[in-house]
């Protein structure tokens, strides 16, 4: 039993890094911008501040508003469970465990959303609809791309699809696979609510996604917020990441070491974009999901034939 | 089951997607200079034994140096010194144009699956991207407003032709490649007369104001 740590050591990574991965890309950006930037270690800095703060509640919020930060968080946690993160497998797996993965995350997000309703603020309702209405645009281009997996793979399980099944499955189908890690890379720019299509620093009315849903919750809430995205962040690292590595080393250390390595890349690759790229208007974000999804349809329709 | 030289074809049907997509007309003018590129690097792909090392060199450089280089050099030139504005504004959104391409490539790599080919052993996607790239040309041509749009989807229509072309360089490879470029030049030639004539006529590129005209 060989693999029983590093089962452990993909969980405390879990836990312990992802406010790391927040950090390079402050630093990413930061550094393209001719600025030294925060310390790496500054949003665990944040989190323990905020952790320190008392909470206030409005008093038209109810028990919806208190849970939202929780369940999101509970929710992106377990997902973590079915993703392998650097392991030879995830922690729990079977048969269709991507479904499963996938809605907890949309759990987190209907969480955060109907705490945002719940404050009964014009302005968090305004935040949640767009949320909605871009991640219903992402989801097609998630499923089709898992989709495709399963079908390259032959597995029905995260640690087939992102592990052992994807060495055979990159001698075969590798253009195919380019263009669902791509699209993948496109999800997770909108899913963590990245640059192209929201930016994280902003706090304008009239752009703002994420950040409006979360503008009435404070101290510890928040704290379970930003280290919950910062979780999402890592998921989907690991989404991206296990795919383009593929066929990983054979020492499951040496693969554990290579997936932090690709972890850190990808932090890399979205300071970069968000330092290069602008956001777009919020009437073209649609247009990039439904390329997304085209780019995955198209790799499902490549492996289909 | 993909093979890696796959990859140019569905590079050539990304970029499809991406002129479709783009709202800038020097970013779809980009693509399409990108798609010359690649079908510059296809013969080259193709070339089995039997073809003649002259031929292939020849498609491949004409097709880089028209298609890849000078056109669409032409082409961003144009759109430089005509006051034709920087929006693509087509007749058809984004998105529903996006999503009739990539119904169109579906249908492409759908039917090629029944289509005979007069030569065995070709790459299993070149029928689908040459189908799926002129359906794409005919989208442009029909959904884009400004002239220059419809140029971009006539170049787009030409190269699904050039790859339509490829399967028969085995046979008749100097007819291949006269066609492909002479045809192309006329093309853009008369294109360029239409373009210079609809603006002296209106001082604009908009097509919508042909409609205007009365005896």
């Amino acid at each position: 039993m060989t693999a029983m740590p590093y089962s452990l050591f993909q969980l405390v990574a879990f836990l312990l890094a992802p406010p790391l991965l927040v950090g390079v890309v402050g630093r990413v950006k930061a550094w393209m911008a001719g600025r030294q930037g925060p310390p790496l270690l500054q949003p665990y800095r944040d989190l323990a501040r905020l952790m320190g703060k008392g909470v206030v509640f409005s008093r038209t919020a109810t028990w919806v508003f208190r849970a939202g930060p929780v369940v999101s968080l509970a929710a992106v946690l377990v997902a973590g469970l079915l993703v392998p993160l650097g392991a030879p497998a995830a922690v729990v797996s079977f048969a269709g465990d991507f479904v499963l993965a996938a809605y907890l995350l949309g759990l987190a997000r209907f969480a955060t959303v109907l705490a945002a309703l719940d404050t009964g603020s014009s302005f968090e309702g305004m935040g949640a609809a767009r949320e909605v209405t871009f991640s219903a645009l992402a989801e097609p281009a998630l499923f089709l791309g898992l989709l495709s997996l399963v079908r390259s793979t032959g597995g029905l399980d995260l640690t087939h699809m992102l592990g052992d099944g994807l060495a055979a499955a990159w001698r075969t189908d590798g253009p195919a696979l380019v263009l669902v890690g791509l699209a993948f890379f496109v999800v997770a720019l909108a899913e963590n609510a990245r640059i192209p299509v929201d930016d994280p620093a902003t706090h304008l009315e009239l752009t703002m996604i994420h950040e409006v849903m979360v503008l009435d919750h404070s101290g510890p809430d928040l704290a379970l917020i930003q280290y919950g995205a910062a979780a999402k962040l890592w998921l989907f690292g690991a989404l991206v990441v296990n795919l383009l590595l593929g066929a990983r080393p054979a020492d499951p250390l040496a693969a554990f070491l290579a997936f932090l390595l690709g972890q850190l890349g990808f932090a890399v690759a979205i300071g970069l974009v968000e330092s290069t790229m602008a956001r777009l208007r919020l009437v073209r974000v649609p247009q990039l999901l439904v390329g997304a999804s085209v780019l995955s349809g198209f790799a499902l329709v490549l492996l289909l034939r | 089951m993909t093979r890696w030289n796959d990859i140019f074809f569905i590079l050539v049907l990304v970029a499809d997607l991406f002129v479709l997509a783009s709202s800038r007309l020097r970013a779809g003018i980009r693509a399409v200079a990108t798609q010359g590129c690649l079908l510059g690097i296809l013969p080259v792909v193709l070339a089995s034994d039997a073809t003649e090392i002259r031929h292939v060199a020849l498609l491949a450089l004409g097709a880089l140096a028209l298609k890849g280089v000078a056109i669409p050099w032409l082409l961003a030139r144009a759109t430089r010194e005509s006051p034709v504005g920087r929006e693509a504004a087509p007749l058809l959104g984004f998105v529903p144009s996006l999503v009739l391409g990539a119904f169109g490539i579906v249908a492409a790599v759908w039917l090629a699956t029944d289509l005979p080919l007069p030569v065995p052993g070709m790459p299993r996607l070149l029928v689908p991207t040459a189908l799926g790239t002129i359906w794409t040309g005919l989208l442009l041509l029909v959904s884009r407003r400004k002239a220059f749009g419809q140029v971009l989807g006539f170049l787009v229509l030409e190269n699904g032709v050039f790859v339509f072309g490829l399967l028969l360089s085995d046979f008749m490879p100097v007819m291949v490649e006269v066609g492909v470029l002479l045809d192309l030049f006329a093309a853009v030639f008369v294109m360029a007369l239409v373009m210079f004539d609809i603006q002296r006529a209106f001082s604009s590129l908009d097509t919508d104001k042909l409609s205007s005209l009365r005896d």
